[in-house]
């Protein structure tokens, strides 16, 4: 017997949607330079953020949007049940530490740069479970910590080919509620780690566009949907490169989504005047572009029905090095306006 | 000349780093260039590009490869096989020492802004 709340193969649905009831975004120079500049909520000119290491700055980002989304929605973390956090550092340090600060009760998720998507997912099987009230979802990157991490560090000054993208350094969380307004999550679809034999660690938005696809796909079967039912689709971190790419997987499978379909890491940055190549990717860009732009098209009537899909590429440090090629992951969240 | 050299070297450089697969990383090219280097001054091939272009030659990767080789040719002159593994290191210590007190001096003194 299927499962009471699943469609399909990969899809959850939630008989009470949870709200996302508020959120908070805090981004780097760069990214408030770029097109979405006006819809967050704090800038953080420093990339140091006046801590000793771009780790630590990270931290305090993490920190910075989860304080901003409590306050907005007026409750204290003794009033959240869970926090669920995620990150680009190994161990998904920045996490932890502010998991230390905040001290909600946590839950450390990595799902590289879908973890955005991963924690909403997540967090709404907590509370439409009813085994939570409320949930904060938070996740960051910065661009010094996850090219370190994934390829070379700053200081190096190794040159960066067309296809790679430009880290987000930011962070967004959201306030997910059992009640309250606020747009609600309807449905989710985790993804699957496809490989498609792309090992370019530069080429991010190749490795992970078949699984993008594979979930979108998945998605509208396993609801029996069709492209028109939503206003917009919206990628965590293709870019430029991966969009296009998804976009012909998509047509491959019959579906045309057209101008319905972009990505965060496009929205993000301007490439002709920001020197940022294939576009946004990391935990944050998703995030941000969803926590600020996205819910805010939703509240003011813009958007009635999105369906976001955070993406991942699941490598490390060494995989690549070890002639391993990079599997993506796509998960997917609808967000609807009530 | 100089220049000239030692830009067409750097040239080769780039056009691997855009011309040749992703599995071709900067790390193999600089170990090539020192490879490279260090196989043609072997041969005497490398010498004459040096009296041509002085540090056109000199300063690229691949001069640090006829460093170490001339080393390890002057070691073995004056000491015997063990010269193959002294004389190297002898030749380079100049700019080795250099590169990591520089390097210390600078990591010291700036912060990488990001």
């Amino acid at each position: 017997m299927p499962a009471a709340k699943k469609l399909g193969q990969q899809t959850v649905f939630f008989q009470n949607p949870p709200a996302i009831i508020a959120s908070g975004a805090v981004v780097g120079s760069k990214e408030a330079e770029g097109p979405l500049g006006k819809t967050f909520d704090r800038v953080i000119d420093d990339p140091y953020h006046g801590e000793k290491s771009w780790e630590r700055a990270e931290r305090r980002l993490l920190e910075d949007a989860v304080q901003i989304a409590l306050q907005k929605a007026n409750l204290s973390p003794q009033q959240v049940d869970f926090f669920l956090a995620g990150d680009l550092e190994n161990q998904t340090e920045a996490s932890a530490l502010a998991a230390r600060d905040l001290g909600m009760p946590y839950l450390g998720l990595y799902g590289a740069c879908s973890t955005f998507y991963e924690g909403i997912t997540v967090g709404a099987v907590l509370i439409d479970g009813g085994f939570a009230e409320r949930v904060v979802v938070a996740v960051s990157s910065h661009c010094c910590t996850a090219e370190k991490q994934f390829r070379f560090p700053t200081e190096q000054g190794v040159q960066r080919p067309l296809t790679q993208s430009w880290t987000v350094t930011g962070a967004g969380a959201v306030v997910l509620a059992a009640g309250g307004s606020g747009p609600v999550v309807t449905h989710a679809t985790i993804g699957k780690a496809i490989d498609l034999g792309q090992g370019d660690p530069s080429n991010f938005g190749a490795a992970m566009a078949p699984a993008a696809t594979d979930t979108i796909v998945r998605h509208l079967l396993d609801t029996g949907r069709g492209p028109k039912e939503y206003d917009l689709v919206v990628t965590g971190d293709l870019g430029i490169i991966g969009r296009d790419l998804a976009e012909e997987l998509l047509k491959d499978h019959g579906f045309d989504l057209a101008d319905r379909f972009t990505d965060c890491g496009i929205l993000i940055y301007d490439p002709q005047k920001q020197d940022t190549h294939a576009g946004g990717s990391g935990c944050a860009c998703s995030a941000v572009v969803t926590a600020g732009y996205i819910l805010q098209q939703i509240q003011a009537g813009k958007l009635q029905r999105v369906l976001g899909v955070g993406t991942g590429a699941l490598l490390n440090a060494d995989s690549p090095k070890q002639g391993e090629t990079i599997p993506g992951i796509g998960h997917a969240a609808v967000i609807e306006r009530r | 000349m100089s220049f000239v050299v030692g830009g067409l070297i750097c040239v080769i450089g780039q056009l691997l780093m855009d011309l040749t697969s992703y599995k071709v990383t900067p790390a193999h090219i600089l170990v090539g260039f020192v490879t490279a280097g260090a196989i043609l001054s072997a041969f005497g091939l490398y010498q004459p590009l040096v009296e041509l272009a002085g540090a056109g030659a000199l300063v690229p990767l691949s001069g640090f490869g006829h460093t170490l080789t001339q080393g390890a040719i002057r070691g073995v002159e004056r000491d015997g096989l063990l010269g193959v593994f002294a004389g190297p290191l002898e030749a380079a210590a100049a700019g080795i020492t250099a590169a990591v007190v520089f390097g210390y001096f600078f990591a010291i003194l700036f912060r990488p802004k990001g």
